[in-house]
């Protein structure tokens, strides 16, 4: 049983980098337009990219 | 092609005066030091608009950010350089075909949009918490005591009370404060049994944890949590999109207006805000433009189209003189108006107010799911006290284990199943009508939608087409000349006229149109004219009910062209159908009564109220409403906007203004009627699968709340059972992506 000394931190470490990703995506507005995210993964966005590049 | 022509157009271009301009007023300044500028952009459809828009204008110079919301239609831009770069930005857009309007930034930052996230944080926190907790009660309940041992045991509840009891303060906070803000108002509702099961589940298995007890609830106390708040998300942003009357309707107001400087009629002219006209300002509106304010004449000779305000087809011929309305639109000449009214007290804006008011008598409907928790709650209530006082005076428990006992009942009927029974079908069911192409705006709109007993229809734009098209077959000759001549007109009946005919033109020379009577030219030195009966027709010929244009070629008697305002193709079936369902179908009109009747016999539909202003459209709805009626109103206009805003569910066609679209609560796509009927029949199969999963969750309560009145759950079981309910539930919500 001793190896949950180190098994139950490593589970919750690995739990806690989710959530704090998760939180991140939340925070940077990932959530807040996903109709449009539906539509974007179909878009050829080359252009811009290119736009994107130039900065 | 004569000079005159040229010049004409050349003449008419000139008016119109640029849209995108008057946006540098509001730019604003970020931390990074960047202008931005937030519009709303209308006409996006699909991820082509996306990309179009978007990628235009990354590729201009200074630009650091673009980002089109899809969802808010919402348009955030970045730049660098100076502020009047703005316009420019906004002609891009404008050029590419999509309309602009200013936006008001605020929004973001509103209550609603912080709501969302914060609901979407604890739902996060919440998952992630029972994800862990699971891992280890799933070690708990899979071997014994006797083998683990109790120290082993003891650890694990301690890992779990650190995982669960912060989740439980932070994740259950949407609950707590709702109970919290039910209790001090004096009354109770669903969340009042939910935070207490939720603080009791908490405490009581702190309480076994630290007394080496296996009563510990944790698991079961975050999976609560998290069913409960998936539920809670999904009605959030199923209800977020309800209808936002006042605010929506006062952004119409706020674009921009031609003021003529110094009360001259020339001279150059500054765009302003709406918003800011005064009573005796003096406003250019060019031809192709909407009034924006309501006033009189000063100059100029023009058509109007009066079809939002009043719903008549017919443009309506104005002069010096005449009294003009927000919202129509300025079809065939630049005018120059007085304004009558601050903007604010414009017949738009009585409309607006009108809205208010619908909107308030909206909100006292009262959800299915509120009623079932009102009469859930005392029930559960008196259950768990029950099981106390039970078990501790007749059964001879100690206290503490009457408690437990009382708490597992808490915890057990809390009401998971319950909390998604609604939003989960509501989430199903707009996904599948927004895949055909209609629209849902609040969730709750198919709950009421299945309720009505009364239809409503708008004439104009609703059950017609709401423009005319040529009625008839006509001689071609004559059809090739009359084309010739409304190719140089925008009134609608040239228009639907050039529409019907797609041969080749006459090059006519010295054209001219003349406001309210027609248009003239020459054509081989021959006189030409097109236009009213009056101007150039044969008053002799008796009148019908049709629209008419007149060809008048010089020596010849003229010949007559009939436009009718079409009837959709499924009016009559729709209008049917709703009848064979039992539903009374009621028109209101602004149009004549001989034009409505007319409509109305050609769709079936024998109660019509003609010849209505607004405000009397509103007060039949009133009447209505006061006989116990549960109106259904199709509209697409200004006019109908606050019959649209107050009755119990509304539609607006795609084509719809934007006002009418705001004010109701299901827009449907594809130019025809039937998409009402189809969502009635979904609203209606919506609201059947909402009470069988109220019946299976009554039913689950009914298998469990014995069990634990008994004492016999477990840990174990309290997960099994409340999993398992909410995913019968969900189970059941998900034919209706199976049924017809």
């Amino acid at each position: 049983m001793n190896i949950l000394i180190y098994l139950i931190p490593i589970a919750l470490l690995l739990g806690l980098l989710g959530l704090a990703a998760f939180v991140w995506s939340l925070k940077s507005g990932q959530y807040d337009d996903l109709e449009g995210a539906a539509h974007r993964i179909l878009m050829d966005d080359d252009d811009v990219s290119e736009a994107e590049d130039d900065r | 092609m004569g000079q005159q022509t040229i010049s004409d157009n050349a003449r008419l271009h000139s008016a119109v005066e640029p849209q995108s301009s008057g946006y540098e007023t509001l730019v604003q300044t970020n931390d990074d030091g960047l202008y931005v500028l937030s519009v709303l952009v209308s006409g996006v459809h699909c991820a082509g608009c996306i990309q179009k828009i978007e990628s235009s204008l990354a590729r201009e110079q200074g630009i650091r950010g673009v980002r089109l919301n899809f969802s808010t239609r919402r348009l955030a831009l970045e730049w660098e350089g100076t502020f009047e770069q703005a316009n420019a930005y906004v002609a891009i857009i404008e050029a590419l075909g999509y309309s602009v309007q200013p936006y008001d930034i605020d929004v973001e930052k509103s209550e609603i949009f912080k709501e969302e996230r914060f609901l979407l944080l604890c739902l996060g926190v919440a998952g992630f918490a029972m994800g862990n907790v699971m891992l280890l009660s799933v070690g708990l309940w899979s071997t014994t005591t006797e083998t683990m041992g109790i120290a082993t045991r003891d650890f694990m509840h301690w890992v779990s009370a650190l995982i669960a009891l912060p989740t439980i303060l932070f994740s259950g906070r949407p609950f707590f404060r709702s109970a919290i803000k039910a209790l001090s108002a004096g009354h109770t509702n669903m969340d009042v049994p939910i935070s207490l099961a939720l603080v009791l589940a908490g405490g009581m298995s702190l309480f076994e944890t630290v007394n080496h007890g296996e009563h510990v609830y944790f698991d079961s106390a975050v999976m609560l949590i998290f069913f409960l708040l998936i539920g809670r998300y999904l009605d959030f942003r199923a209800r977020k999109n309800a209808r936002s009357t006042a605010t929506d309707l006062l952004s119409s107001l706020s674009g921009f207006a031609n003021v003529v400087g110094g009360g001259g009629f020339v001279g150059n002219t500054n765009r302003i805000l709406i918003r800011d006209l005064e009573e005796g300002m003096i406003v250019r509106v060019a031809a192709g433009e909407k009034f924006p304010i309501d006033g009189f004449i000063i100059d100029g000779e023009s058509d109007i189209d009066t079809s939002l305000v009043t719903g008549e087809t017919m443009p309506r011929t104005v002069c010096v003189g005449a009294e003009i309305f927000a919202g129509t639109l300025n079809l065939s000449a630049p005018v120059t108006i007085k304004v009558a009214a601050a903007a604010e007290d414009s017949l738009l804006a009585d409309i607006v107010r009108l809205m208010e008011k619908a909107g308030q008598g909206q909100a006292q409907y009262v959800r299915l799911a509120d009623r079932a928790a009102r009469l859930y709650t005392p029930v559960v209530h008196s259950c768990a006290v029950l099981a106390f006082i039970g078990w501790w005076i007749v059964g001879g428990l100690v206290w503490q284990d009457a408690l437990m006992v009382s708490i597992t009942v808490l915890i057990i009927t809390c009401p998971c199943a319950l909390g998604l029974a609604v939003p989960v079908v509501q989430v199903l069911a707009t996904g599948r009508l927004m895949r055909e192409g209609i629209l849902v705006k609040s969730g709750d709109a198919l709950e009421r939608l299945s309720d009505i007993d009364t239809v409503m229809f708008d004439k104009t734009g609703t059950l017609t087409l709401g423009q005319p098209t040529l009625d008839g077959v006509y001689d071609n000759d004559m059809m090739q000349m009359a084309a010739s001549l409304t190719a140089h007109s925008a009134h609608p009946l040239s228009r639907a006229l050039s529409d019907a005919y797609d041969g080749v033109l006459y090059g006519v020379s010295n054209v001219e149109e003349i406001s309210g009577k027609g248009v003239r030219a020459d054509y081989n030195g021959q006189l030409i004219k097109i236009g009213s009966r009056a101007w150039c027709g044969d008053m002799d010929v008796p009148q019908s009910k049709a629209l008419e244009l007149w060809l008048n070629i010089a020596g010849q008697p003229p010949v007559a062209f009939r436009f009718i305002d079409h009837v959709h193709k499924d009016a009559a079936e729709v209008v049917e159908k709703f009848i064979k369902n039992g539903i009374d179908v009621v028109m209101l009109s602004g149009d004549r009564q001989a034009v409505a009747d007319d409509i109305a016999r050609q769709c079936g539909i024998f109660k019509v109220y003609a010849e209505q202003t607004p405000t009397q459209k509103y007060d039949v709805l009133e009447r209505f409403k006061r006989d116990g009626h549960k109106v259904l109103m199709v509209g697409d206009g200004l006019n109908d906007a606050p019959v649209l805003a107050g009755a119990d569910v509304s539609f607006a066609p795609g084509t719809a203004i934007d006002m009418a679209q705001n004010a109701a609560d299901i827009v449907f796509m594809g130019g025809k009627l039937h998409p009402v009927y189809a969502t009635y029949k979904v609203a209606n199969l919506t609201q059947k699968l909402v009470k069988q999963n109220f019946a299976l969750a009554v039913l689950y309560n009914m298998i469990a709340v014995p069990l634990a009145l008994a004492g016999f759950v477990t840990p174990l079981i309290a997960a099994v059972a409340m999993s398992g309910s909410s995913l019968i539930v969900i189970a059941n919500s998900f034919r209706l992506r199976f049924s017809a």
